[in-house]
């Protein structure tokens, strides 16, 4: 039972990342295309200024997470994706540091520099989540002693490239949700346009992800034993089109919330559709490490599910008081 | 280069790297906390722009800090999966609590501290960079307490394979970790304070904006008297624990061969590793090093020689790194006493200034060369006495390590280059322009 909760809160933390990170990922991909000049670059990068940081947390906490309560996974995933989570790694440096040292010299090429950083370190994440998680849906080369057999290049299969393309969608769309609330005039009108050209494209990779699922992995095994669970990709495929109902309203805060909601149900839907599995290996479905061959002992799952239902709540509250006090639009705040 | 190497050298890189940047964090953050809380109380407007002019340098030092604190995590999994799934239920809860219960209140009021200076309260304003002083320091805390479960495990069972949490409480509360706790923190303090104090000489030197480096000047000081008494007392303190519970790191640190009663203290030693012996010994204090250890001049001491050779730390590397640490832990304290006693005319005296001014790197030095005593001298282990560091580590191809560790030392190297660069001129440009470069950018803000 620990288990399955520990379980359940490692989806929701990386469901809570994706929504909170997902907008400054796509944000920062979007922004050599959608930023003309000075005054709408700054606007992009006030739009994620003050939240960039506090939203990574979700990132470490998640893996801080999946060592604390499944450290056998931790183990085996962070180092058979050695290379694709060290190139996510650098990019967030440097994004990172984009974000903060770009203002500190007016010089053209300084601030040339650092867009061009913020836009890979932005762009490589949101595409490589995807790409990792698809392959963590379909199962990755590892033998019974973790021991991966793969390489970088075996996680560029269709199915993982299928997924980079599915997450760096959704985030865009996401964030140019944002940008649309924390920006106003040309900006802001480009912004929600792109959105709404953006969600398109969305919808047909999603659908084409939902189909390649079904053949490329064993995620709907769970769904069709318990037919409950189509709750989940319902609630997906409602948000996704409320997205497009708010766009239209030129709604863009209820549209945000509406890809929000997405966001957490796509993770869900994976997460939900390999349950009990954290890592499924795709030589043997025996060495796969799940929930229970893989968890701390019940004394450390205990103690962190205390922790986390009194801290997690208290960060929630705290984040969503910052959100208030920063206010709806970057440009009224200055 | 083997995988092993590699990643150690990866690990070292990105660890000392990341810790350039942490030790400012944790004491100019609560130094700027004081500056505003004395803002709050008397009014004077000088405190208020010391804080946004040291609050620049602060948010620039912070910003590497982070970025680089993330590497340190990822690490465990992906260069020591050994050692993370053989002690993660112990060492992964300890660092997913940091990030739960410290690193987010970190990370999410630094924000409101930097874009806040005009929508909050003078008062709520302060309260913010309280907010990340703890934060930050409480960080440490369980970063640390981590660590030390390295150093000394206690409160575990080996079950199932690994190492099991066994009782919380006792991780939690091991002397051990409070002592380097202590050790720790007061060093970034001191180092905090250097910082202060040479930015501040240099100003005062050029006799520009006397008063407001002054006050600066007489903040750092006295918080580095403060804590650089703190720091020798402790450190004695310290060295006993690791006498009592390392005794091959101890070894290493004094490069002490024989195991000896009545251990003597040798003021000047060379290692000789080859031949497990020290080419020179002089200055010998007769039983100085079981009185300085155990608080007995006729205490054993244990030698190099009663562990086996693939059990020993290396040892001109231990020694050196404690003998450098502990030297310069001395010229802190003085500079500080001196720097305190003349505090109030501090502007009068040139060549202390200097001193002062050449000194900022030297905490830096001394932290390093700390962790280095700690790290190095825990070797072969990784977590002393219960799993050598060769075990720890991922079953993966050196090339893939070969790369990254090259991708770290450049990408860090640049990182490195621009936030010192940054940082300097920030500090050269003193607070004039500050408080006023003009625009929308008034705040100590972004973009």
């Amino acid at each position: 039972m620990l288990e399955t909760i520990w379980f359940a809160l490692w989806g929701i933390l990386w469901a809570v990342y994706f929504v909170l990170d997902g907008f400054d990922l796509g944000i920062g991909t979007l922004s050599p295309f959608i930023a003309k000049n000075e005054s709408d670059k700054r606007a992009v990068y006030n739009s994620m200024g003050p939240y960039w940081n506090g939203n990574e947390v979700w990132l470490i906490t998640a893996g801080g997470v999946t060592f604390a309560a499944f450290p056998k996974t931790y183990a085996v995933m962070f180092s058979s994706l050695y290379s694709a989570l060290l190139l996510i790694l650098f990019c967030l440096i440097v994004r990172g540091v984009a974000m903060e040292f770009r203002s500190k010299f007016s010089s053209g090429g300084w601030k040339s520099f650092w867009d061009a950083l913020l836009w890979i370190g932005n762009f490589g994440p949101a595409l490589l989540f995807g790409v990792a998680f698809a392959n963590l849906f379909r199962g990755i080369l590892i033998d019974k002693a973790g021991i991966y057999h793969g390489s970088l290049v075996s996680l560029l299969n269709p199915y993982g490239l299928a997924g980079g393309i599915l997450f760096t969608l959704i985030f865009t769309v996401h964030g140019s949700l944002w940008l649309a609330i924390k920006s106003e005039g040309a900006l802001k009108e480009r912004a929600g346009r792109l959105a709404g050209n953006l969600w398109f494209a969305l919808a047909v990779v999603a659908v084409v992800f939902l189909g390649a699922t079904y053949f490329s992995t064993d995620l709907y095994g769970n769904y069709m034993k318990a037919p409950v669970m189509f709750v989940i990709p319902l609630a997906a495929v409602g948000a996704l089109i409320g997205i497009m109902l708010f766009i239209r309203q030129a709604q863009w805060l209820k549209a945000w919330f509406s890809s929000a909601v997405f966001i957490v149900m796509v993770t869900l839907f994976g997460v939900g559709g390999m349950y009990p599995n954290l890592l499924i290996s795709s030589i043997d479905p025996a060495f796969s490490l799940s929930a229970f061959n893989s968890s701390s002992s019940t004394l450390t799952l205990e103690i962190m599910l205390g922790v986390a239902l009194v801290f997690v709540p208290i960060v929630i509250a705290y984040q969503i008081w910052v959100y208030r006090f920063f206010g709806m639009s970057v440009e009224k705040t200055r | 280069m083997d995988t092993l190497m590699l990643s150690r050298l990866q690990f070292a890189a990105a660890t000392f790297f990341h810790f350039l940047f942490v030790p400012l964090t944790l004491g100019l953050s609560v130094l700027l906390a004081i500056m505003e809380t004395t803002y709050v109380r008397t009014g004077n407007e000088e405190y208020r722009d010391m804080a946004r002019f040291w609050g620049k340098i602060f948010l620039i030092n912070f910003a590497i800090g982070v970025v680089t604190g993330i590497t340190l995590e990822f690490q465990f999994g992906t260069n020591w999966s050994r050692y993370s799934e053989y002690v993660g239920d112990i060492f992964g809860s300890l660092l997913a609590i940091e990030a739960t219960v410290a690193f987010f209140l970190e990370s999410t009021f630094i924000a409101v501290w930097a874009f806040g200076w005009k929508r909050l309260s003078p008062k709520a304003h302060a309260v913010t960079i309280w907010l990340v002083a703890l934060s930050s320091n409480l960080s440490a805390l369980w970063i640390l307490i981590a660590n030390s479960w390295m150093q000394h495990p206690v409160g575990f069972v080996i079950r199932n394979g690994r190492a099991e949490l066994d009782d919380l409480i006792a991780v939690i509360t091991q002397p051990f970790a409070w002592h380097t706790i202590v050790h720790t923190v007061s060093a970034a303090y001191i180092l905090s304070a250097f910082f202060v104090m040479g930015v501040s000489a240099w100003h005062l030197l050029r006799k520009q904006h006397i008063s407001f480096f002054k006050k600066s000047f007489r903040m750092a000081v006295s918080f580095a008297l403060i804590f650089t008494i703190v720091e020798v007392v402790q450190g004695h303190m310290h060295g006993g624990e690791v006498a009592k519970i390392q005794p091959s790191k101890l070894a290493a640190m004094e490069s002490v061969w024989e195991t000896t009663k009545s251990a003597p203290e040798h003021l000047f030693v060379i290692p000789d590793p080859d031949n497990e012996r020290n080419l020179v010994e002089f200055g010998t204090i007769p039983g100085g090093l079981s009185m300085l250890a155990f608080h007995d001049f006729s205490s054993e001491v244990k030698g190099l020689k009663a562990f086996a050779p693939s059990e020993r730390p290396p040892v001109t590397f231990t020694f050196i790194s404690f003998r450098v640490m502990v030297i310069l832990g001395f010229f802190f304290l003085v500079m500080a006493i001196i720097g305190w006693l003349m505090r109030n005319a501090i502007e009068e005296h040139p060549a202390l200034l200097k001193v002062f001014l050449f000194s900022i790197p030297l905490p830096y030095v001394a932290s390093e060369f700390g962790w280095m005593v700690a790290e190095v001298g825990r070797q072969p282990w990784v977590v002393y006495g219960m799993m050598k560091t060769s075990n720890a580590v991922s079953p993966i191809a050196a090339s893939q390590v070969a790369i990254s560790f090259v991708a770290f030392v450049l990408v860090y190297s640049f990182l490195g280059i621009v936030a010192y660069y940054l940082i300097w001129d920030h500090a050269r440009k003193g607070p004039v322009e500050a408080t006023l470069p003009g625009g929308a950018d008034e705040e100590v803000g972004y973009a």
